[in-house]
């Protein structure tokens, strides 16, 4: 860890929560379908796709409804996103001619794009054509988004209104987040990568001689080839939306997905963006800033921590590469430290952000390779996403997810004094408990049933690169990126074979969808409430006790859950490396 | 039940076209008229025959002792730009340690050589295609460079310098030397006479 190093990482919180504040407020007047200063220009554009599309939009809907026009909607993405990649060899923009995707494949595919995760079985470059990733994965980059941030939206309505049946209109919502938040952002961004060297074309991959075979006269006997595409259009919303589906097999390690440290800072300020002025638009929209700002401290604070573990973590090299006589030390020469798996131009500071952003929120595109971690830094992003992704969470889905915890947070506190618990004046009575419950046991129930039944099968274990606890890893990272809708991982493991793409298609459908309707459904519950006034009794939820309170509950309920199988991994490796048993783990 | 339907499907055909068709569309009629060298993979030519020689962004092979080498790459072939890969190796893995062993036995280092070898020159970068090195590890090739050229060692090191990038802004990311370039520099200092290549990996 370097002064600069820790430097570069405070500008960045700096710079995230100054432009998160003016975001969310921008936001909430949005949902409240207040004028903007876009609403000259995008207004009459929001009716004419109202109009084509036949909705009523001052239609407001049940929470049943609201959550069967997701459904819907979802539904066919789905399956258009199937049906592209099953046809893209008989469709146009296919350059390099490539063939349909397989049917596990495509279908892993589609769940990943449209519940938001993305996780990649696929290497980008040599699977999907340019029509498949503009019209099919890029078209999900958004209207997942759209999707996670219209449940939170119905969400924070539920918690406002009173004695009402509705909670808003899916299709104003949908419409509304992506004409005047995911577009507006994603043009600037694409326009700022792409003249950082980011590409953006339609022509096919660039042929070349490398300059040595060229001085020795001896071309190779096939061309070398260099992949492009209309990659900036796609890595401004991966981003932004917290999708993290890369145009390229490695993501944005790649140079020219991601070229230099300038990109770097935008793309991983865009990661966290909307999703931390989420937290502004919820205080705005219940009419109390404070609230608002007590879930984003919570969120900060582990985040924080978080980031410097694996700062630390990842400043180290292991003692058997140092016993060979590298020099790993932080200097203005060099960056040092861990960089198997990690670019130059980003050094240590800059990964190890990345990892901690990438996977606190469910974005899950990398900058360097997390299966190089050393087995703390590694442990960080899987502990992360095993909290339930809601350390600012995706769009929508993280904030969502925290006010669950919240709900939780006060239903426990009240156990504790014997009071009928409140959120916002809102009585948290069986109904939201259940499914508040339901909530946050799916997603860990999937992580380890799937785990434990890929580590019980060879199909299982024959996909893993690294042997020993670091194999685990593999297969524990891959279930909790799919079951917390992240989409990163431990890219050594082989997961593009069907057992992994079935496996972790179920479980990314279930953590969404599972997810999302029993938010909805007490989004319905709360809406009808009234809200009772605040007394002598009522706990406040916007001071240092309650952030306290809820950053504990959601530290608690993820050790409590995943401590003991973290042990079986990144600790017992960890173990290793620091006692040198490691000469005892024979290569596969 | 059958207005949902008619209306997820129109929308989601509007919303296809608006963010499939016309976003993407639209980014790259600006990034292609403002900016076409970038948006088009920042692609070099050489400057005698004019065929492209490799992207500024992307690193490429070298091996022979004339040119300075890149980060060990764990695509195949190495620096393979159109299917980008890491090593994925975990810390504690086996084949780490003997790539860095191979790597620093190409790099040939004196026994009792005072320096120690800078780590991002015995490790694969994430992409398989980075283009730099640390100066500190462009610094340590500089002697093996200079005697297979007949320069000085301090002409080397003066190029080095020259071809270094700071942090960018003075503040983001790290400062790095770019292979290809310093490689470029060096040919145009001087012309190798016969370059026989050596596998180094």
């Amino acid at each position: 860890m370097t002064g600069d190093g820790i430097f570069q990482l405070l500008l960045y919180l700096v710079v995230l929560n100054l432009l998160a504040l003016p975001l969310g407020r921008y936001m909430a007047r949005v949902f409240s379908s207040e004028p903007t200063w876009l609403s000259l220009l995008l207004a009459p554009l929001e009716g004419l796709i109202y109009k084509i599309c036949r909705i009523n939009h001052t239609q407001d809907m049940g929470w049943k409804l609201y959550a069967a026009s997701m459904l819907t909607f979802n539904g066919f993405g789905l399956f258009a996103v199937y049906l592209i990649q099953r046809m893209q060899n008989v469709l146009p923009l296919n350059p390099q001619n490539l063939g349909a995707v397989s049917a596990d494949s495509s279908l892993n595919t589609a769940i990943s794009f449209v519940s938001n995760t993305n996780w990649q079985g696929y290497g980008g470059e040599v699977t999907m054509s340019y029509f498949t990733q503009m019209i099919g994965l890029n078209v999900q980059n958004f209207v997942s988004a759209a999707t996670g941030i219209a449940c939170l939206i119905a969400l924070v309505r539920g918690l406002v209104r009173q004695e009402s049946l509705g909670i808003g209109n899916f299709w104003s919502d949908m419409v509304k987040a992506t004409l005047y938040v995911l577009l507006p952002l994603s043009l600037v961004v694409s326009i700022l990568l792409s003249s950082q060297g980011v590409v953006q074309t339609f022509q096919p991959y660039a042929a070349y001689s490398t300059v040595e075979e060229i001085k020795s006269a001896k071309p190779s006997s096939e061309p070398h080839l260099i992949a492009l595409g209309p990659a900036a259009s796609q890595i401004a919303i991966k981003q932004l939306g917290t999708n993290g589906g890369g145009f390229f097999n490695v993501n944005s390690s790649h140079p020219l997905e991601n070229p230099n440290p300038l990109t770097n800072f935008v793309e991983c300020i865009s990661i966290l963006l909307i999703s931390a002025a989420l937290c502004h638009t919820f205080g705005k929209m219940v009419n109390d800033l404070r609230q608002g700002w007590a879930v984003l401290a919570a969120m900060s604070v582990i985040f924080l921590a978080s980031l410097a573990i694996c700062f630390t973590s990842e400043s180290s090299l292991s003692p058997a590469l140092s016993a060979l006589g590298v020099d790993a030390t932080s200097s203005t020469m060099q960056p040092g430290g861990n960089m198997e798996g990690k670019e130059t131009r980003f050094g240590i500071a800059n990964s190890a952000l990345w990892a901690t952003a990438t996977t606190a929120a469910s974005n899950g595109s990398v900058n360097s390779m997390h299966d190089s971690y050393n087995p703390i830094g590694g442990l960080v992003p899987m502990l992360l996403m095993q909290l339930g992704e809601v350390i600012y969470g995706g769009v929508g889905s993280g904030l969502y997810g925290m006010l669950v915890f919240a709900i939780i947070t006060v239903f426990i506190a009240g156990l504790m004094v014997g009071r009928t618990p409140e959120y916002l004046g809102k009585k948290i009575e069986a109904f939201e408990v259940k499914m508040s419950s339901l909530v946050i046991l799916f997603p860990p129930a999937v992580v380890l049933i799937g785990t434990a039944i890929a580590v019980s099968l060879e199909v299982g274990r024959s996909s893993v690169l690294n042997s020993g606890p670091h194999g685990f890893s593999e297969i524990l990272y891959a279930f909790s990126s799919a079951g917390n809708n992240n989409g990163s991982a431990f890219a050594g493991l082989n997961a593009n074979t069907p057992f992994y793409n079935y496996a972790l298609g179920i479980a990314m459908f279930i953590a969404r969808y599972w997810l999302v309707v029993p938010v909805i459904a007490i989004a319905g519950s709360l809406a009808r409430k009234k809200r009772s006034p605040e007394s002598l009794g009522t706990m406040p939820t916007h001071n240092a006790l309650f952030v306290s309170l809820l950053t504990g509950v959601v530290l608690i309920f993820g050790a409590l859950t995943f401590v003991p199988s973290l042990a079986l991994g990144p600790i017992v490796e960890h173990l290793m490396m620091v006692s040198d048993l490691s000469q005892g783990v024979s290569a596969k | 039940m059958r207005d949902l339907v008619i209306q997820s499907l129109l929308l989601y055909f509007v919303l296809t076209i608006l963010t499939g068709v016309i976003y993407p569309g639209a980014v790259t009629m600006v990034a292609q008229l403002a900016w076409p060298q970038a948006a088009n993979g920042s692609l070099i030519k050489d400057e005698t025959t004019g065929g492209t020689i490799g992207s500024s962004l992307l690193g490429q092979e070298f091996t022979s002792d004339e040119y300075f080498w890149g980060r060990l790459s764990a695509t195949t072939p190495p620096y393979n730009a159109a299917a980008s890969s890491g090593s994925n190796l975990g810390p504690l893995n086996p084949s780490l340690l003997k790539n860095a062993r191979a790597r620093i036995e190409a790099l040939k280092v004196p026994a009792g050589k005072s320096s120690k070898v800078p780590v991002d020159l015995v490790t694969s970068s994430a992409s398989g295609l980075d283009p730099h090195i640390s100066p500190a590890s462009a610094l340590f090739q500089a002697e093996r460079v200079a005697s297979a050229r007949g320069l000085t060692q301090h002409e080397v090191e003066e190029l080095i310098k020259q071809n270094t990038e700071g942090k960018q802004f003075a503040v983001f990311g790290e400062s790095r030397v770019n292979v290809l370039q310093l490689n470029l520099a060096l040919d145009r200092l001087n012309r190798p006479a016969s370059s026989t290549p050596k596998p180094n990996r």
